[in-house]
C-alpha cells in the first residue's frame, strides 16, 4: 500500500486503536504517541507525511507540537482532530501550522480523503471550521477594526469568492460539489480554501488574534 | 448562635458572635483580647466554648462534658492545684497576680473538659494549637525551640521586672518598655508557629472547597453520562438507539462544557437564532435518530418572521431526517445585515418535484406558505439519488447583527 504516511497522536488509546483499523487500508500508519513530548521525538525521527494530531493533550494543547516539529521539519504537515469542536481549539491548532481541522465523528472516507488531500498540500476545513472562519471574518458594521493591521490588509478579508466556497463547505458540500456549484474546477476549490487558510494563519485580525493570545500563541 | 467550623482561631467563638451582631470577626476577636488584659475575656471565651455547639453538631461540648466523670475530676483537681500555686505566689508578696488568678482556674479547666471532649475534627486542632508544647518532645524542632524559648524567657524576665519595678520608679514610660518587651517574647515563642497554623487552616479550606466541586462534578457526570453509558450497554442489540443515546448525551456533555447549561437544565423558548437551530438540531436528533450537523454564522433576536423562518427550517430537517434516508443532515444559518439564510441539505435519496403524489405535498407547499407569507423565499432543489437542499431566505427588518461566539 504506497499512501501517504501517517503518524497518529492522540491520547486515547482507544481512539488511536480505532483510527488505525480504520484508515489502515489506504494510508500507511508509521506510528502513534499519546503525549507531547514523545510525539515531538518520534516524528522528528520518523519523518510522516501526515500527521493526525489530537488537539487536547494531557499536557497542553497540540498547537505545541505542531510549532515544534515545524521548526525543524517544515515539511510535515498536520490535520487537527478534535471532539471538542471549541472554536479557540482549532484556531489555535490552525495558527500553529496545521493545514487543516475535522471532528473526530468524521466518516472513514472522509478522513481517508482529507489526509491525501493535506498530504498533497491543499488545506481542510470541516464545515464548523469554515462556519467559525466566516463568522471571524465578518465584517461588523462599524465596531471591526483590527488592533494592529496587518502589513497586507488584503489578509485581514475574504474575497467573495473565498467567502461562498466556505459557505458552501458549511452547507455540506464536498469539494467536488462546491466546483460544480461555482462552475469552477476542484483545484480552483482547493486554491481557494488553501488562500483561506493562509489568511487564518497570518490575519492579526481582532478575533483571531484575541483567540490566538487567550492560548498564548500570538 | 452556633460556633464555626471554618473562621476559626481557636473555638469559632468570635465567629459565631460576630455572625449573631453583625459585627466584623476581628473586631469581635480584637475586644476578645482586649477583655483577656481585664481578665474576664479568657474566662469567657472558655466558657462559650463549652456551651455553645459547632455548626453542623447537635450537642455542646458541656453536654458532652457533663458525662465525663473522669474529665471534671481532672479539671476539679488542676483548679485546686492552680489555686493553691495563686495562694503561695500571693503570700510570697506578689499581690497583683491574685487579679488573675479566678480568670486563669477557670480557664485552665474548662480547657481541660474541652480537650477531653470536643469532637474528633477539633481535637485535630486543638493539637495542632498546642503544638509549641509538644515541640519539646520531638527531637528534630528541639533545638529551635529550646532557643526560641531561652530568647523568650529571658525577654518576658526583662519585661516583667520593669514592669515589676514600675511602681517604685518615676518614669510612666518604663511599664511600658516592659509591656513591649514582654509582647516580643510572646511573639518570638508563638509567632512561627502561630503563622503554620494560620497556613494549614487556609489549606484546609482550600482543600474542602476542591472536594465539594469534585463531589459536584461526580453528581453531574454520574446523573448524565453514567445513565447514558448504562442504557447504551442495555441497548448494544440496536445500534439506532445507541446513536441517538450517543448523540444526545454528547450534545448535553457540550453545552454543559462548553457553554455552562447544566444537564437537564429547562432550555426554554429559543430567543435567538442560533439558539433556535440548536433547538431544531437536538429535537430532530432525539425524535427521528439522525445526526443534524448545525453551523450558524452570526446571531440575531428572534422577531416574527424569523420565528417563521425557524418554523419552515424545522419542517425542512424533519421531512428530511424522515423521508430522504440519508445519514446525516447538514444545517447552516447564516445572519447578514439585510437577510437571515438557513440551507438544509441532505445526501438522501432525493426525489422529481413532478412526481410527488399529491398528498405528500407537504413540504414544498407548507414551507414555501410559511415564507411567503412572511415576505421570505423558498426553494427546493432536489436531484434523484443525490439529495435533497432547501434554501429559506428571511429579509432582516429589526436589530444588529451579532457575533455568534464572541
Amino acid at each position: 500500500m504506497t499512501g501517504p504516511r501517517v503518524f497518529i497522536v492522540d491520547d486515547h488509546g482507544l481512539f488511536r486503536a480505532g483510527v488505525r483499523s480504520e484508515i489502515g487500508d489506504h494510508v500507511e500508519v508509521i506510528g502513534e504517541a499519546d503525549d507531547v513530548q514523545p510525539a515531538i521525538a518520534k516524528i522528528g525521527e520518523l519523518l510522516p507525511d501526515v500527521v493526525l494530531l489530537d488537539v487536547h493533550l494531557p499536557s497542553g494543547g497540540g498547537q505545541a507540537v505542531v510549532s515544534s516539529v515545524k521548526a525543524d521539519h517544515p515539511e510535515v504537515k498536520f490535520l487537527a482532530l478534535s471532539a471538542s469542536d471549541a472554536p479557540e481549539d482549532v484556531i489555535a491548532a490552525v495558527r500553529a501550522g496545521a493545514r487543516g481541522y475535522v471532528t473526530k465523528t468524521i466518516s472513514t472516507g472522509e478522513l481517508v480523503d482529507a489526509i491525501r488531500r493535506v498530504a498533497d498540500g491543499d488545506a481542510v476545513f470541516s464545515p464548523m471550521l469554515a462556519g467559525f472562519v466566516l463568522d471571524a471574518f465578518s465584517t461588523l458594521p462599524g465596531a471591526e477594526v483590527a488592533e494592529r493591521p496587518s502589513f497586507d490588509p488584503e489578509l485581514d478579508q475574504l474575497t467573495s469568492r473565498e467567502r461562498e466556497v466556505l459557505r458552501l463547505i458549511a452547507r455540506g458540500y464536498t469539494y467536488k460539489e462546491i466546483a460544480r456549484e461555482l462552475f469552477i474546477s476542484v483545484k480552483t476549490v482547493e486554491h481557494h480554501v488553501s488562500s483561506v487558510l493562509r489568511k487564518l494563519q497570518l490575519s492579526t485580525r481582532h478575533q483571531l488574534t484575541r483567540w490566538a493570545t487567550e492560548r498564548r500563541l500570538t | 448562635m452556633r460556633r464555626s467550623r471554618e473562621d476559626r482561631i481557636a473555638g469559632g467563638v468570635a465567629a459565631a458572635v460576630a455572625t449573631r451582631f453583625g459585627r466584623d470577626v476581628m473586631l469581635v476577636r480584637i475586644l476578645f483580647a482586649l477583655a483577656a488584659l481585664l481578665t474576664v475575656g479568657m474566662p469567657l471565651y472558655v466558657v462559650m466554648w463549652l456551651l455553645l455547639p459547632m455548626e453542623g453538631d447537635d450537642g455542646s461540648i458541656a453536654a458532652r462534658a457533663l458525662k465525663d466523670r473522669r474529665g471534671i475530676g481532672q479539671a476539679i483537681a488542676l483548679a485546686t492545684l492552680l489555686a493553691a500555686v495563686f495562694v503561695i505566689i500571693s503570700l510570697l508578696g506578689a499581690g497583683w497576680a491574685n487579679g488573675y488568678a479566678w480568670a486563669i482556674v477557670i480557664s485552665a479547666a474548662g480547657l481541660v473538659l474541652i480537650w477531653r471532649n470536643a469532637s474528633a475534627e477539633e481535637q485535630v486542632l486543638l493539637r495542632q494549637e498546642a503544638e509549641p508544647l509538644m515541640a519539646l518532645t520531638s527531637h528534630n524542632r528541639r533545638k529551635a525551640t529550646l532557643v526560641r524559648i531561652a530568647v523568650a524567657l529571658a525577654l518576658v524576665i526583662a519585661g516583667l521586672s520593669i514592669l515589676l519595678s514600675g511602681h517604685v520608679g518615676v518614669a510612666t514610660l518604663r511599664p511600658l518598655g516592659g509591656l513591649i518587651l514582654v509582647v516580643a517574647a510572646i511573639v518570638i515563642l508563638l509567632g512561627p508557629w502561630w503563622l503554620r497554623v494560620a497556613r494549614d487552616l487556609m489549606l484546609e479550606r482550600q482543600a474542602r472547597a476542591r472536594a465539594e466541586e469534585r463531589t459536584e462534578i461526580a453528581a453531574r457526570v454520574h446523573d448524565s453520562v453514567l445513565q447514558t453509558l448504562a442504557l447504551i450497554q442495555r441497548n448494544a442489540d440496536q445500534p439506532a438507539e445507541v446513536v441517538k443515546l450517543a448523540r444526545a448525551q454528547e450534545r448535553e456533555l457540550r453545552s454543559w462544557l462548553f457553554e455552562g447549561r447544566a444537564p437537564g437544565e429547562a432550555h426554554g423558548e429559543s430567543t435567538t437564532i442560533a439558539q433556535g437551530i440548536r433547538q431544531i438540531q437536538q429535537d430532530v436528533e432525539e425524535r427521528h435518530g439522525v445526526p443534524v450537523e448545525a453551523i450558524t454564522v452570526g446571531d440575531c433576536e428572534l422577531d416574527d418572521q424569523l420565528k417563521a423562518l425557524l418554523a419552515a427550517a424545522r419542517e425542512a430537517t424533519v421531512n428530511a431526517a424522515k423521508w430522504s434516508g440519508a445519514e446525516v443532515v447538514s444545517v447552516f444559518a447564516e445572519v447578514e445585515p439585510d437577510e437571515v439564510s438557513v440551507y438544509v441539505r441532505d445526501r438522501g435519496r432525493g426525489f422529481d418535484p413532478a412526481e410527488v403524489p399529491q398528498d405528500r405535498k407537504g413540504l414544498a407547499e407548507s414551507v414555501q406558505a410559511r415564507m411567503t407569507r412572511r415576505g421570505g423565499t423558498a426553494v427546493v432543489r432536489s436531484v434523484k439519488d443525490e439529495g435533497t437542499e432547501v434554501t429559506l431566505r428571511m429579509p432582516r427588518t429589526t436589530g444588529p447583527r451579532q457575533p455568534s461566539r464572541a
